[in-house]
């Protein structure tokens, strides 16, 4: 290889590892330049509320597109979670909460269980889900939008600690959580182990099964999380639009952020990465008045523009 | 992805009809059989002609989204994007109307077809996963609908005593023409895939692609056309839903890839690709439509339990799908 292609070659990959840290960067300065009154607290704060919940999502997604997976539920989930907060309120929110977590983690299992022992195709398998999830939130809340008035429950989505909201406390401590999970444990080698080659993993004697179906069910459990901040924000138990589309949102943030569809590695930075920037995108176009219709063909240009970088060669 | 399941073996027999590919596809046959027969005879107004008329239409427009979904899904691949370029199709279609006929009819079929030739050109040339680049011309198709349409604030009307209208309303013996347009298209769908050294190249593609490669199939070329089909497909649905309504809703097709990736699914083509059929497709269409239609029968039960009894439904098939194969 001559000097210079291996120079190319070291500038790609550069870019493939940090190009998202570079846009976010580059965004943070163009409206700190040109947009009024941007990097003001109360406007970071805001757009920081409004990640979090998607946030909270995409980690769980990208440990399940590591082990090469996806899960098309979360936004069901989402759904599921915001139907059951109101049966149980009544017996406090605490009780709520857990309910709606551990329905989560039922879905998040169920999925796993799909796809780890009756090995059918993550596609499929979350699919179902996603069609019957929705469905039943939907039956349990009898199609209805339920107002919320239990002072506990609402301070999850209106409270902060030292001027952080709750929601964004808890989409970083849960951030850090996932980077440790998947850098520090055996459990984190091995999902990636199974990302990269099941065969081998299955062949190394990888309890492929049981970590499986525990990264659905962390996946499951987030979304759940995410679902409960949102309803609480909300005030409102709504299944009918709570977490729509935030299956592709999630997917889209983990991609943008450099952890491949293939499997095999997951990049928690990244993904946060992912989300504040499109939600950067978001907010810029927003700010300069762009109409919602350019703003979607922007971030279609933006994800691919992502993976054209991030993409593996032939 | 990697699954268990060992594609390349199936794909050796694309043509021949192993057992469990029968199987498979009487699977869903059987299921379809029985729920008309139990429909028939416990909903007195199913069987009706009116009855059959309507869920012939409503099964129309989505079989001619997922005959597209079928080749793409046999390459291996995925169309994400179907149900926004579906939108697209209607919109451009409503609003080319008042240009006449051919432009109404054309003008979804090229622009719909283009994305879907670009969604190809990424996908073959650039090695990017057909998931992420479908799910990015999803956003783009939506968001060049909202330009046409003033973010959405316009629907545009089709004249009602324009000729194009009685493409989406005319009928044969009441049954509508998207009926008889779906029929055709399937039809010549099923010859193209199992007679055509194309329809080979399809199974080649997704089958094994190493070895594809390694026989002379034109991968690229084969990607980009089912690719392109699928766009221009699921624009057609599109002109044809538009010429039903009399006008391009710009607020339909959201999730409609999914219900084309679950028919397509449940009638037996594999997510692995490298094996499928059209027949199966169209049985699938058929299975969802008639569940959804003894639901809406059944007046006292809530409408949220058809998209229960729908993911109930795909677990199931792909369940025993998965049973059988073993």
């Amino acid at each position: 290889m001559t000097l210079k292609a291996t120079r190319t070659a070291a500038r790609t990959r550069w870019l493939q590892d940090n190009g998202v840290y570079v846009a976010v960067g580059v965004l943070l300065l163009f409206n700190a330049l040109f947009t009024a009154n941007f990097l003001t607290l109360g406007n970071v704060t805001t757009q920081l509320v409004q990640a979090a919940p998607v946030l909270i999502v995409a980690l769980g997604m990208a440990l399940v597109i590591g082990t090469e997976g996806v899960d098309l539920s979360v936004g069901a989930v989402m759904a599921l979670a915001a139907a059951i907060i109101p049966l149980y309120l009544g017996a406090g929110p605490l009780v709520a909460i857990t309910m709606a977590l551990v329905a989560g983690v039922l879905a998040g299992v169920f999925n796993g269980f799909l796809v780890a022992r009756v090995g059918i195709q993550p596609i499929v398998a979350t699919l179902a889900l996603l069609v019957g999830g929705r469905g039943l939130a939907l039956v349990i809340a009898d199609g209805q939008l339920v107002q919320l008035h239990d002072p506990a429950f609402l301070a999850l989505g209106t409270g902060d600690v030292l001027g952080v909201p709750i929601s964004v406390l808890v989409a970083g401590v849960l951030a850090v959580a996932v980077a440790a999970l998947t850098n520090r444990t055996t459990f984190g080698r091995q999902l990636v182990a199974i990302g990269g080659n099941r065969k081998a993993a299955t062949l190394a004697g990888l309890p492929v099964t049981r970590v499986l179906i525990g990264v659905y069910a962390i996946c499951g459990v987030l979304a759940a999380v995410a679902g409960v901040l949102a309803t609480s924000r909300l005030s409102a138990s709504d299944p009918a639009d709570m977490g729509l589309l935030m299956e592709l949102s999630a997917i889209t943030a983990v991609v943008v952020g450099g952890t491949p569809l293939t499997g095999g590695r997951v990049r928690v930075l990244g993904t946060v990465f992912g989300v504040v920037l499109m939600q950067l995108v978001r907010a810029t176009l927003i700010k300069h008045d762009l109409p919602d219709s350019i703003a979607q063909m922007i971030q279609a240009a933006i994800i691919i523009a992502a993976v054209y970088v991030a993409r593996e060669r032939r | 992805m990697t699954t268990t399941a060992t594609p390349a073996n199936t794909a050796a027999v694309p043509a021949g009809a192993s057992r469990t590919k029968v199987l498979q596809r009487q699977g869903a046959a059987v299921a379809l059989a029985l729920v008309v027969a139990v429909s028939w005879l416990v909903f007195p107004r199913f069987g009706s002609l009116d009855n059959l008329r309507d869920l012939a239409l409503q099964g129309a427009f989505l079989a001619v989204i997922a005959l597209g979904m079928t080749f793409v899904i046999i390459t291996g691949g995925i169309d994400l994007s179907v149900g926004s370029v579906y939108a697209l199709g209607g919109v451009l279609a409503a609003w080319g109307s008042q240009h006449g006929f051919l432009v109404a009819l054309l003008l979804p079929l090229v622009v719909c077809g283009l994305i879907g030739l670009v969604n190809g050109l990424l996908i073959a040339r650039t090695n990017m996963a057909p998931f992420i680049v479908t799910l990015a011309s999803l956003l783009f198709a939506r968001g060049l609908l909202l330009v046409i349409t003033d973010e959405g604030a316009t629907t545009y009307q089709i004249p009602p005593d324009s000729a194009f209208v009685e493409l989406g309303r005319g009928t044969v013996f009441g049954f509508g023409y998207p009926i008889f347009v779906a029929a055709v298209l399937c039809l010549l769908g099923g010859v193209v895939l199992n007679r055509t050294s194309f329809g080979q190249n399809v199974f080649a593609t997704g089958g094994a692609e190493q070895s594809a490669v390694l026989m002379g199939v034109p991968i690229a070329r084969t990607k980009v056309l089912v690719y392109t089909t699928s766009g221009t497909l699921a624009g057609l649905a599109g002109a044809l839903t538009a010429a039903y309504l009399q006008s391009g809703v710009t607020v339909i097709g959201v999730g409609l890839e999914l219900d084309a990736i679950a028919v397509v699914v449940i009638g037996g083509t594999l997510l692995t690709g490298g094996m499928g059929t059209v027949l199966g497709t169209v049985i699938g269409v058929g299975l969802i439509k008639v569940i959804q239609n003894v639901i809406n029968q059944i007046g006292t039960l809530d409408s949220n339990y058809q998209s229960v009894v729908s993911g109930v439904f795909l677990l199931i098939v792909v369940v025993l799908q998965r049973i059988l194969r073993r």
